[in-house]
């Protein structure tokens, strides 16, 4: 399934790539691998750094951090690669795939979401052990499962967990439909959310959380533009929008 | 001839590509693993519940179709197959929103009983059947449209009732498409993904089907990602291989 959407992507690409063959510095083309965390940050970033580099179009391609790295280990030109957790960015780079060393440009903590009203009354973590409450994780292997479960364990929770989705957009939404009490997932996603789900304060969430790392990849057509691009989320202005999304800075 | 043989290749590259990544040597202690285990007992009871409602549901529902003139017949088989044209995800939320605990159905029955389908065994079943019956339905139909239904008529005339045709007439005739529509449906239980997560959720022992546990094996674990998928494979093949030979040949 992945080298599938490796060939999908590689074919996008290739025909996006022909398309512009004839013209010259106007059509600039950066292809951008985000973590499916980043999907309204990014899009927010895209239209502001078009908007002030007329002449380079940014492309989005969202996916979860561990599929992108898979994307990029089996070969997909891209030029940047912006990830939801550093142990995949390191084996990107243990891989070759980027040259200068990747910047931390975000930071992430874990938030515990309820739908609208709070139908299960929850008020802290130990609610979690509910067994009569339909409770929500990311599942194994996924960065916001693997990040739940350490706090959990550190706050010595054993949650009675009734279901593991397998991303943190599947949670949401049954988080969203009220089938379920309450879930673990991303402060950002509480913005992108908002007036869909309500979170509830937990200082054992707010302290765990993840830093996003953002890389050039060796592979890149279009280096200069690329590192451009980078640039403009670290900067000031970049991380405003990311600040405006939830994130807070590494 | 070369068309034929580029066609099957479309299906047994991939199959010689999961062998190529079988982890061989380990594969006895990755498909005894708890995880493995549960999906395995899990995915046989709820392919096989789904496969006998279907067979209880869907027979009925097919002779309906097939032999009642009723107003709205065109929009009810069109409903009726929709789930083999429907993304599965999309099912599996409309089974949310119609069943689930705020559901227009689901609200309603939790409210009187308690009894909640969404996360629990119940729901796979549930979503596994929505996905399923409608092979067993046009499969069953079919073989009602094409038998002579003089042998029927016939014995009408002669003072059976409705319930007997169906019994000593009809049934015995169309007896070899039921159980094609049953292996059909089966396998399409087997293998069901969609709905299921959307529906019932994941959790092992109790959702996490075999199908499910290889999506998230993929995200942590490829070995056991792929000793799961041919576990798959092989089920698959044994079950679709021993009745062929026992329900096609003879019929």
């Amino acid at each position: 399934m992945k080298t599938l959407a490796v060939l999908l992507l590689a074919s996008t690409m290739a025909l996006s790539a022909s398309s512009c063959a004839g013209e010259t510095d106007a059509g600039s083309k950066v292809l951008v691998l985000a973590a499916a965390s980043l999907s309204d940050a990014f899009t927010a970033m895209e239209t502001e750094f078009e908007a002030a580099n007329p002449g380079i179009d940014v492309q989005l391609n969202f996916a979860g951090s561990s599929s992108l790295r898979e994307q990029i280990n089996e070969g997909a030109p891209a030029d940047v690669f912006a990830s939801a957790n550093e142990a995949v960015m390191a084996d990107v780079v243990a891989s070759g795939a980027a040259n200068d060393a990747p910047r931390l440009f975000a930071h992430n903590v874990l938030q515990l979401a309820v739908p609208l009203g709070n139908p299960g009354g929850i008020t802290e973590l130990a609610d979690l052990t509910n067994a009569e409450l339909a409770i929500g994780l990311c599942a194994v292997g996924v960065p916001c499962g693997d990040l739940a479960r350490e706090a959990l364990a550190s706050a010595g929770v054993e949650a009675s967990v009734d279901t593991n989705e397998p991303d943190v957009r599947a949670l949401l939404s049954k988080l969203e439909a009220d089938e379920l009490d309450a879930g673990i997932v991303y402060r950002s996603d509480l913005v992108g959310m908002s007036g869909k789900i309500e979170g509830v304060e937990v200082a054992a969430l707010s302290r765990t959380g993840t830093d996003y790392p953002i890389v050039v990849l060796s592979d890149s057509p279009e280096p200069a533009d690329a590192q451009l691009f980078v640039d403009f989320v670290l900067s000031a202005e970049g991380q405003d929008i990311m600040a405006a999304f939830g994130f807070s800075n590494p | 001839m070369a068309l034929g043989v580029v066609g099957a290749a479309l299906f047994v590259i991939p199959l010689v590509g999961l062998l190529l990544r079988t982890p061989w040597r380990d594969l006895p202690s990755l498909l005894s693993s708890d995880v493995v285990l549960d999906a395995l007992r899990l995915s046989l009871l709820t392919s096989v519940l789904a496969a006998v409602v279907s067979l209880l549901l869907g027979v009925p529902l097919a002779w309906l179709l097939a032999r009642v003139e009723f107003p709205g017949r065109h929009v009810v088989r069109s409903v009726v197959t929709l789930p083999m044209v429907l993304p599965p995800v999309v099912g599996g939320a409309a089974l949310l929103f119609a069943l689930g605990r705020r559901g227009i159905v689901g609200e309603p029955i939790n409210d009187a009983t308690g009894f909640l389908l969404p996360f629990s065994v119940w729901g796979v079943i549930v979503a596994n059947t929505f996905v399923a019956m409608p092979f067993l339905v046009i499969t069953v139909e079919g073989a009602l449209n094409s038998i002579d239904q003089r042998y029927e008529a016939a014995a009408t005339s002669l003072g059976a009732s409705r319930l007997t045709v169906f019994r000593r007439v009809t049934l015995p005739m169309i007896a070899p498409s039921i159980r094609a529509g049953v292996l059909l449906a089966w396998a399409r239980a087997l293998g069901e993904f969609g709905a299921t997560v959307t529906f019932a959720g994941n959790l092992q022992g109790r959702t996490q089907t075999l199908p499910l546990a290889v999506f998230v094996a993929l995200e942590s674990d490829r070995d056991t990602a792929v000793a799961i998928s041919l576990l798959l494979v092989a089920v698959s093949l044994v079950v679709l291989v021993t009745m062929r030979d026992r329900w096609w040949s003879r019929s």
